[in-house]
Formats: structure tokens, sequence, C-alpha cells
């Protein structure tokens, strides 16, 4: 704030903290008078008393004030004066960091330290990972990590990017865009029905089987530097496999001939920034571990 | 009181606008709340979005806020303050083409709103969502009325401006100020445009004028109507002249600098954060003020309690303006914030002030109104008022008392950690547990619905009984 504008907000606070206060004092009349004395007045036949102020209310008025002026001594209001605290919102959010690392620090450090395989089944790290993933994953991904349209399930065992620690890591650290491009120019109507049939035949549900064969030879030429000679996917690339029933956006012909169509651009937020190196260790050991769970899901 | 009936010599007031506000008053307060008690029903049972983007919560509860705050709120004000102008003044309106198109223009505003907002076309700002076309309408309108209701100070046949007035102009002005400096937009087509503000500059001014909406829409001008109707309706003197002048004009000074206690701890620069709770603070006397005069003006008019609900109305309408205007400068103070922010808690606080204060003065206002409108002694029911009083007032604090319980449980739970530094609750814990509390809100919102319709059918009833007065009332009738 330039000092033309910090001298703005203090003489303009100052004004208005003077001017009640004026306006109290100048109107406080005490005793002289009786009580319940008529002004005069008359509207409507409403009439009105010269009674004094509440003492208790002029009191309490007064005790905010002088409270205000004290508070805006010691605290920052003053325009650009900071206050003789020094006190400031930001400084109070780093004191808290600082407070929470000075406290944490050691139990994550010995956890980052040992490989997320070891850990995995850690019944602490368990606890505190499930904690994490409800607060910054589960609004996608489900309060039980098995996703929603759209949202991978991390409980199947079946990876877009790979399921391995080091790689669930990188995915939680830096986030995902999924980039699968539109065919429907390419293709036009036919050719995405084509496709779309030849899919459904990769997942043994029997289409019409010259619409298939026309959408393999489609395949070969658009599909497979993603997703493979047979459709079994790349995760280097991000690409779902697509012969195991296991559907982002849902498995209807027409979810797929949508997906062929106009793509799909999912996208996986970064956490580096918002968790930190050490809390995405356990997260990672945490989502690493369900793996474990996946049999017990239907 | 002879003095009642000092008027006797006036040719006559229009009645006219004033009656077809009041009318209003009570068809909007059943829409607006009839929204509200859908809104909160969804909350419990989220099914009730129908999953359709009409009837979704997001679109329905700026319809809710909008239908209470400015179709029944505001028909309230636009009645009282015409009736109040009138016969303190003893003059008539200034033009009564002028105030019937802001009854019908303010009629047009409201139908706009009803249309636009369900079907999403909003400025996302909140109490300012419509768009820029139905604002132009609003500032239109509104520089009418304050054109018919000054004008007819102007032209009054008393020397002084009794402070009912003070308080109608006050919020009249402010609130002409506020909607136009908040609603600056860029118009992109016809149904969407840009605020002129960005970033923090956009947020402070938007609270700026959503504070001040509470200020000087729900706060200035409903004790404006206090100032005319418990007197009136208690017959008995206003207890303090000189506390009427201390805390009308401590209470329009500070209570433009309170709006940035909306955003503590956020970008919002920590010396405005700073001003906006120490503003606040000091407002808790110059609320109670208004408080203390309407509950002393009782004195020696307490027995009236016992017989007249309509004063009953008047009366717990000031204990709960009193309640929530302490309640409001101790939640901005930024430690009790950091607790309560976000939380059902503001709701409840809201409807402390909405529920308690807002709508039982107008409920007291307009029957008393009613009666003196359509030229009847009284209202066709008396027990009806009664009975409306007691759904109002356990209504109210049902809905306070649930919503304070799932504020400060949500507070806590957001808050509450682990030796190891995580969370110990997710935020959907925290929904399920508020589950009970929903409930327990909706049945005191119904509860507060089912009054205002009880409230119709008395209206209705009193005024088919014969044929409504024409326009020329005789001031003698409006003796109360």
């Amino acid at each position: 704030m330039t000092s033309f504008w910090s001298a703005w907000v203090i003489v303009l606070t100052s004004i208005t903290i003077i001017a009640i206060t004026w306006l109290l004092l100048g109107n406080r009349k005490t005793g002289a008078k009786k009580e319940d004395t008529p002004t005069g007045h008359s509207y409507d036949g409403i009439q009105e008393y010269d009674n004094p102020l509440p003492a208790w209310w002029f009191y309490m008025f007064l005790i905010t004030i002088v409270w205000s002026i004290g508070y805006l001594i010691v605290y920052p209001g003053m325009g650009n004066f900071a206050g003789l605290l020094g006190w400031t919102s930001t400084g109070q959010h780093a004191e808290r960091v600082a407070e929470a690392e000075t406290r944490y620090r050691a139990m994550y450090d010995r956890y980052l330290a040992m490989p997320i395989e070891e850990i995995a089944d850690d019944p602490v790290v368990r606890r505190m990972g499930m904690r994490m993933f409800g607060n910054n994953c589960a609004q996608c991904h489900g309060a039980d990590a098995r996703g929603g349209y759209g949202f991978p399930n991390l409980t199947d065992n079946d990876w877009i990017y790979g399921g391995e620690p080091a790689t669930i890591e990188t995915t939680i650290v830096n986030g995902r865009k999924a980039a699968m491009p539109p065919w429907g120019n390419a293709l036009g109507d036919k050719g995405v029905e084509e496709v779309t049939a030849y899919v459904l035949q990769l997942n043994n549900r029997e289409p019409d089987a010259e619409l298939a064969a026309a959408g393999e030879q489609h395949f070969k030429t658009y599909c497979v530097a993603c997703h493979g000679p047979e459709g079994k996917g790349n995760p280097a690339m991000g690409a779902p496999n697509l012969t195991n029933g296991i559907w982002l956006y849902g498995g209807s012909r027409g979810e797929i001939a949508h997906s062929v169509r106009a793509g799909r651009n999912g996208v996986m937020p970064a956490f580096k920034d918002t968790l930190g190196p050490e809390k995405i260790h356990i997260l990672t050991a945490w989502v690493y571990g369900l793996r474990n769970t996946a049999s017990a899901q239907p | 009181m002879s003095e009642l009936n000092s008027a006797l010599d006036h040719p006559t007031y229009n009645y006219k606008v004033v009656r077809q506000f009041a009318i209003m008053t009570v068809a909007w307060g059943i829409v607006g709340m009839l929204v509200g008690v859908l809104i909160a029903a969804q909350l419990v049972w989220p099914a009730l979005n129908f999953d359709l983007p009409w009837t979704s919560f997001g679109r329905l509860r700026p319809l809710h806020t909008n239908a209470v705050i400015f179709a029944f709120g505001g028909s309230a004000l636009f009645a009282t303050s015409y009736y109040v102008v009138q016969r303190t003044c003893q003059a008539r309106l200034i033009s009564d083409k002028l105030a019937a198109f802001t009854f019908w223009g303010w009629q047009a505003v409201i139908v706009l709103a009803a249309i636009t907002l369900p079907l999403g076309i909003t400025t996302s700002k909140e109490y300012a969502e419509l768009e820029w076309p139905i604002d132009v309408l609003i500032a239109v309108v509104w520089v009418s009325y304050a054109v018919v209701f000054f004008g007819t100070i102007a032209k009054r046949a008393v020397s002084h401006i009794y402070v009912a007035n003070w308080f109608y102009g006050g919020f009249i002005i402010t609130v002409a100020v506020l909607h136009i400096l908040n609603s600056l937009a860029m118009p992109v087509d016809l149904t969407k445009s840009y605020p002129v503000y960005a970033g923090t500059v956009d947020a402070m001014v938007q609270w700026w004028y959503g504070h001040n909406a509470v200020g000087f829409f729900l706060t200035a001008g409903f004790l404006g109507m206090m100032y005319y109707f418990v007197p009136k309706q208690a017959e008995r003197p206003v207890y303090s002249y000189r506390l009427s002048i201390v805390h009308f004009w401590a209470l329009i000074a500070v209570y433009i600098w309170a709006g940035p206690h909306h955003l503590h701890y956020t970008a919002l620069p920590d010396w405005a954060q700073s001003l906006g709770m120490v503003m606040s603070i000091i407002l808790l006397a110059p609320s109670w003020g208004g408080m203390i005069n309407g509950m002393m003006t009782l004195s020696g008019a307490w027995h009236k309690l016992r017989t007249d609900p309509i004063l009953r109305f008047l009366v717990v309408s000031l204990s709960f303006y009193g309640m929530s205007t302490f309640e409001g400068p101790m939640m901005s103070i930024k430690t009790v914030n950091a607790l309560s922010h976000y939380t059902d808690w503001t709701i409840g606080h809201v409807h402390s002030g909405a529920l308690g204060w807002v709508a039982m003065i107008s409920i007291g206002s307009v029957y008393h109104l009613i009666p003196i409108l359509f030229g009847k002694e009284r209202m066709y029911s008396v027990d009806l008022i009664n009975v409306h009083f007691w759904m109002s007032t356990i209504g109210t604090v049902l809905y306070i008392a649930s919503m304070w319980v799932n504020g400060i449980l949500q507070g806590l739970m957001w808050r509450a950690y682990n030796q190891d530094g995580t969370l110990t609750y997710t935020f959907a814990e925290s929904v399920e547990a508020s589950h009970a509390g929903y409930l327990v809100r909706l049945i005191g919102g119904a509860i507060f619905f089912g009054g205002m319709l009880i409230m119709a059918y008395n209206v209705y009833m009193t005024a088919r009984r014969e044929n409504p007065a024409d326009d020329a009332v005789p001031v003698t009738s409006g003796a109360a």
C-alpha cells in the first residue's frame, strides 16, 4: 500500500472513531431531569421521552471503543502501521507449520527412509494413509478408493500408469494428464461404430462380425500406437487395457463410442506442493497396500 | 390517546400501494420460505434435487435468499415505509404513479429473479446474483423509491422528521449506493457479464455490499419499522429520543466498515481484516441501542403482552435482534471466526436475524396494517395470530439451535487432528454427523412456513369480509 492510501486509511479510521466517541460523550446526560420527560414531539400520535442513555449501555459502548483503539495499537489495522506485536496472519501460519514440522518430522523421516513395500502393511501407516486419503483423494476416488465415473478404481489391481510403488508415487507427486485424442473426424460416424464393435469383440461381447472386422482395420491404423496390437494397453503411455472389462468411463456401447469419437482428458492433480514427499510416501504405501484388499472386493 | 387522530384534517393517504405491498409480503413470504423448506429437505434427502439442474440446491438456494430478502423483506419495507412516511409526515406520497411504478417494477424484478436463477443465469455474487439487465431495473426502481420517499418527507406537514424515517432514509440511500457500486459489470450479452473488479478487490467489494445488505436492508430498514409499530402497538412513547440519535448515527457510521469480517484468514490484507473486526465489535452497542429503545418503550405496557399477540411478535423480534447482534460481533472476532467460518453456525446466525428479527417484526407490522388498510376493526382471528406467533417462535428456536449444534460440531471436527498430525475426520464424516441437525432444521423451518400459511388465511378472511375500503381512506380509520 502506498503511503497515500495508508494515510487515507488511518485518517478515515481515526475520524470515524473520534466522531462516534464525540457522539456518545456529547449526548450523555445524567441525573438532572426526572425520568420520562416528554420531548414534546408527536408523530402520528407517537411521543418521545427524553430519557438519558442507559449507564450500562454507555459504558459498554465506551469499553468497545477503548478496546478497539488498543487493538489497533498492537495489531495491524492502521494502514501500513504493523502494530506493536508485529503479528501477521502469514507469520502465524508459518509459526504453526514450523511447530508441526518439529513435532512430526522425526516420525515422517523414519518412514521416508523405509521402502514402500516394507511399510505398506504397517498398521500405523495404514491408519495415517487412510486419513490422508480421506481428505485429499476421496473426493474423486471415493471413500472406499473404488473410484467412479472418470476416476480409476485403486483396489482392482488394474493400473493405467502402472502399479509399482515408484510409479504410484510419481503419479501422486506430479499428477497425470490423460490424452485420448478424438477420432470422430478421422473415422466418421461409421468408422466410430466399427471401432466400437471391435473393442466390444476384444471383450468377447459378440458384436456384428462384419462391423468388428472393419473396426479391426481402423484399430490397426489409429489405436495400436498406444493401446498395442492386442488392445492390452501400455502403462508407459497411460493407455488403458481394453480387453479386461474394466472401464474408466463405462463399458456400454455408447460410452465406448463417445471415447472413440470425442476422446478423453482425465486429470489427476499434482500433490507435491500440497502434501510434500514424506506424506506422499505414506499415502503411496497406503494405496499400494490396497492390492491386498482387492480379492475382498467383488 | 387522542393524539392518534391528530391527522384528522388531512385529506387522504395513498393506502393502495401500501396494501399491494402488504399483500405481496405475505405471498412472497410463503414462496420464499417454501423454497427454503425444500432446500433444507434436500440437505436431509439429497434425492430431492431430482437430478435436474433447475431444481438443484445450487440454483434454488439463491432463489430462496433472493425471495425472502428482496421479495418478502423488500415488500414489507416498501409497504411499511410508504405507510409510515405518510402518517408521520402527515402528507400523501408525492406521486401515486411513481409509487405504483415502484410496486410493479419491484414485482417484475422478483419474477425475473424467479425465472433466471433456476435457469442458472447468475453473477455468482452472493445476494447480488441477478444479471445486469435486472440490476439496471433494480437501480431504476430504487431511485424512484428514493424520489417518492424523500419527496414525501420534503412536503411534510410537521416540523421534525420522525426517527423511523431516518432509518428508512438511511436504508434507501445506502442500498442504492451498495447495489450500484457492487453491480458494476461489463456485459457480454443479455445474460452474462463480468464484474469490473477482480480478485481480492472483487471479494472485498462484494462483502462490503453483502454485509451492508444485512446492515442497511435487513437492519436499518427494519429498525425504521420497529420505531413506528412498537410504540404504536404498545401505545407508549418512545423510551429515549437521545438514545435514538446516538444509536442511529453510530449504527450507520460503523456498519459500513464491518464487511471484511466475512474474509478473515483469506488473501485480504491483515489491516483490512482487523478494521472489519474492530468495527464489528464497536457495532454491538449501536445495535443494542435499537433493541433497548424498543424494549423500554414497553415499560408500563408489559401487561399488554398477555392479550396482544401482535405486540408479542414485535417484542420477541427485538429479543432475537439483540441476540443476533451480540452473536455477530462475537463471530467477527478472528479466533471465534476460525471455528465458526464456513460452518452451519453462520447459517444459524443469519436465520436468528432473518426469521427471529426480520420476519417476525414484518409479520407483526403486517398484522397491525392489514385491518387498517382494509378498513376493518381488527384481524379476522386474534387466536390465529397467537398460533402463528408460537409457530414462528418454536420454528426459529429449532432452526437456530440445530445450526449452533451443527456449526460447532463441524468446526470442531474439521480442526481435530491426531498425534501423527493427520486430520481425525474427513469432510464427508462431518457431513454425515450433521444429518440429525439438518432434520431438526427442516422441522423448524417447516413449522415457521406453516405459520405463514395461517397468516395468509387470516389475512384473506380479514380482507374479504366486506369490500375493501378504496383509495380514499379517511385517515380516521387508521387509529390503531
